[in-house]
């Protein structure tokens, strides 16, 4: 083998042990707020508990965490300084995604001809691929393995320029409160500002890589989705939503976009670093 | 804790509340959006169903695949919203015990009440823990649907909330 095909290799090799992973146990941040749930008794604790269980279990048996698997979402971030081949990213990124769906045990969920026949592509792929510019000459590959429960529960508005931080809350609130116990609560949620409509979008993806560009309105969200008490499992009670995380950009003088990204419980993501070379 | 032995008696279907805790065992079928419509336009067309509506339940799921030695992959509830359109028709047809995630339309409640029907909850996203519960699963219909194919199992304790019983009552939390 030649010296790429090493290289891509190994890659792909990451990325599907990575996305392997992610299917089965939860990132420790995410796992931790779900350990610190403190339900008021009621069927809250039950699903919690039934929750819990379900880790242990996914752990244990090397078993999904849940059958739906998910839509590979990726961002890939290319350091500015990197000189690694965009088309290498790609192949890399599709095959260690493949890998991951054969060898991991993960449900084929994906089809082509959405409005048509829906014909099962059979492999999971394709990945939907972003790529973005950074600092730096590492690559940095994300991926969220999306569940379309808490998918369909994802929506956008297109508020008026005056809206305001109140407008956002509110749109985020009323959102949440049309999805109620579909998504699989308790959820955690991105939400994108600004842009155009597509980069709300992409930003409410994004959100769940960074921090929060924005605490105090992130705290406030949390806080009135919480007031919604859908509780988990939509069966009443707290929490409805775990954590929200805001990224925004600037945005045109007649609107201001906001999209709302909504995940279940189980938020299944990874993000892999690749230092210069090894991509 | 109320035991449901699957398939139902009329007994049974009418002794549990909403909001009571429920363990499943027994035969259960399974079917989620493109079944959903398929047994729509069957029961429109005069075809024969793919199996008994009568004392059966139908559970809406599409399972991962079972690693070896495995009955099944990870298999929790999928979200009962989408069925909301076919399953009114489908209670009438005798359909009357469901089980899934999340709420369901007033035309759903409306007809469980009418025909005494059971709408069950089951943990959302916990598929791995249902796994635990299915002895064995086969498919009977609709092979071509692949992971949204038709299923028999064969469950065990297979825990769930009641939360539209049979007279219609609605559990809110």
């Amino acid at each position: 083998m030649d010296q790429d095909r090493v290289t891509l290799f190994k890659t792909a090799e990451r990325i599907k042990e990575e996305l392997i992973k992610a299917s089965r146990v939860l990132p420790q941040d995410v796992q931790a707020l779900i350990d610190k749930v403190n339900p008021e008794g009621g069927k809250a604790e039950s699903v919690m508990n039934a929750i819990r269980q379900n880790l242990i279990q996914a752990e244990k048996q090397n078993l999904p965490m849940c059958q739906d698997t998910g839509a590979f979402w990726c961002l890939v971030r290319i350091g500015r300084s990197s000189d690694a081949l965009l088309a290498n990213i790609e192949k890399a990124v599709i095959e260690g995604a493949r890998l991951a769906a054969e060898e991991g045990y993960f449900r084929k969920s994906i089809v082509n001809d959405p409005y048509g026949e829906r014909k099962n592509t059979g492999t999971n792929l394709p990945p939907f691929i972003y790529y973005e510019l950074a600092d730096g000459d590492a690559v940095d590959v994300s991926f969220l393995m999306k569940g379309f429960g808490s998918e369909n529960c994802s929506s956008l508005r297109m508020l008026n320029p005056t809206a305001g931080e109140d407008g956002v809350v509110n749109a985020v609130v009323e959102m949440m409160k049309s999805a109620g116990g579909k998504p699989c609560p308790p959820v955690f949620l991105g939400v994108g500002v600004g842009g155009t409509m597509d980069r709300a979008a992409f930003l409410s993806k994004k959100a769940f890589f960074e921090e929060t560009a924005d605490s105090a309105l992130s705290e406030r969200i949390l806080e009135k989705v919480n007031e919604l008490r859908i509780g988990p499992g939509g069966l009443g009670g707290f929490p409805t939503a775990l954590s929200v995380s805001v990224l925004s950009e600037p945005t045109h003088i007649a609107g201001l976009p906001v999209a709302l990204t909504v995940n279940c419980w189980a938020e299944r993501k990874c993000s892999i670093r690749f230092e210069r070379g090894e991509i | 804790m109320k035991k449901i032995m699957l398939p139902y008696t009329e007994e049974t279907i009418l002794s549990v509340q909403s909001g009571d805790d429920v363990l499943l065992s027994g035969t259960l079928y399974v079917g989620r959006d493109q079944v959903h419509k398929r047994l729509y336009d069957a029961i429109e067309n005069g075809s024969d169903l793919p199996f008994p509506f009568a004392g059966n339940g139908i559970y809406y799921m599409g399972p991962s695949p079972a690693p070896e030695g495995f009955a099944i992959g990870a298999a929790g509830p999928t979200t009962s919203a989408r069925m909301d359109p076919f399953s009114p028709l489908l209670i009438r047809s005798g359909l009357r015990l469901m089980i899934g995630k999340g709420p369901r339309s007033e035309a759903v409640k409306e007809a469980v009440k009418e025909y005494h029907g059971l709408y069950l909850q089951a943990y959302g996203g916990c598929g791995a823990l249902y796994s635990s519960c299915i002895r064995k699963a086969e498919v009977i219909a609709y092979p071509e649907l692949g992971p949204e194919a038709l299923l028999r199992l064969q469950i065990e304790n297979f825990p769930a909330i009641c939360v539209i019983d049979s007279e219609g009552a609605l559990f809110r939390g």
